[in-house]
């Protein structure tokens, strides 16, 4: 008890099995890091299964890529790296303790999540009633359709699970909204909005990569 | 850690390369290069994906612990990937 009265004062968030801050937030950030490690593994499967595919079929791969909307896919692109660029500045107002701007930018970021989502079920609707979503119904007018069949599903999965990542991502950037509005964040520990702001490029990253693969194949045929 | 506060510039100048680097990837993938398609559409990902790491995610700031964990993972993705691919090479070619 006669502990508490002599213990040094110190910030309110540092826990107590950490030596100060700057190491909780070390620890935080690394953690973060190797929770992204393990996402890149999760998706490295599909990679490597599209990487065997379009090496089997590479000529179907580049019929089926084509058939996809490449102003919609490259318009995304823009509209993603866009909101990787508002998060960076939102992170960067949490740490410089700017409260309305980093409510602004995290909004902003938020609407363009949501745009994104929103051109992806535009594309989605078109496969839906080209028939080119794998199942019941499904038709290509390519010469390997079972072939093809294949390039759809690796579509779906890739860009359906790159699209569940979003939504958890526009969870978490809620959470930080409700957070910085009700005056949680300070310059000294900010740091769920800088781990959060990992989670969202990190998912920007994929997308880098999902674009080339998918919209990109052939295009000159 | 230190608490890095990064210039705005810096950000503005990593989009802009971002966004010219995605004119870049789409335009070229309209001209017929033969194998270096794919090569070159990857190379320029890549590159798109390191600016997103360095800045955005502040690893260029970060620690060199971060720095191991960020290695470890693309190297255990490159061992899926290339373990897989010489594995798929080195069969007798199959057809569906």
């Amino acid at each position: 008890m006669a502990d508490i009265a002599t213990a040094p004062p110190h910030d309110a968030r540092l826990q107590h099995h950490f030596d100060d801050p700057e190491q909780q937030r070390e620890a935080a950030t690394l953690g973060m890091w190797v929770f992204l490690a393990t996402e890149l593994l999760f998706f490295g499967g599909l990679f490597a299964a599209y990487m065997i595919y379009r090496v089997w079929y590479p000529e179907t791969f580049g019929d089926a890529s084509r058939t996809l909307d490449i102003t919609l896919g490259s318009v995304n692109t823009l509209v993603l790296i866009t909101s990787s660029l508002t998060m960076a500045f939102a992170v960067r107002a949490a740490s410089t303790g700017q409260r309305r701007q980093l409510l602004i930018l995290l909004a902003v970021t938020m609407m363009l999540g949501l745009v994104f989502l929103g051109i992806k079920g535009v594309e989605y609707h078109q496969k839906f009633v080209e028939h080119h979503i794998p199942g019941f119904g499904f038709h290509f007018e390519g010469t390997a359709p079972e072939r093809a069949n294949l390039f759809f599903s690796l579509y779906f999965a890739m860009t359906g699970l790159h699209a569940a990542h979003m939504i958890i991502g526009l969870g978490l950037l809620t959470v930080m909204f409700v957070m910085a509005a009700r005056g949680r964040f300070s310059v000294a520990w900010h740091t769920p909005v800088e781990l959060s702001g990992l989670y969202w490029h990190f998912v920007d990253i994929i997308w880098i990569f999902l674009f080339p693969l998918l919209y990109l194949v052939d295009r000159h045929k | 850690m230190e608490h890095v506060v990064v210039p705005r510039s810096t950000y503005f100048a990593v989009y802009a390369a971002l966004v010219v680097l995605t004119v870049l990837t789409t335009t070229v993938a309209f001209f017929d290069l033969g194998l270096a398609n794919p090569i070159v559409a990857l190379s320029i990902a890549v590159l798109k994906a390191t600016l997103v790491v360095l800045f955005f995610m502040h690893l260029k700031y970060g620690t060199r612990l971060t720095w191991v964990v960020a290695g470890a993972s693309v190297f255990w993705l490159g061992i899926l990937l290339l373990l897989i691919l010489s594995d798929y090479a080195a069969r007798v070619p199959v057809t569906v």
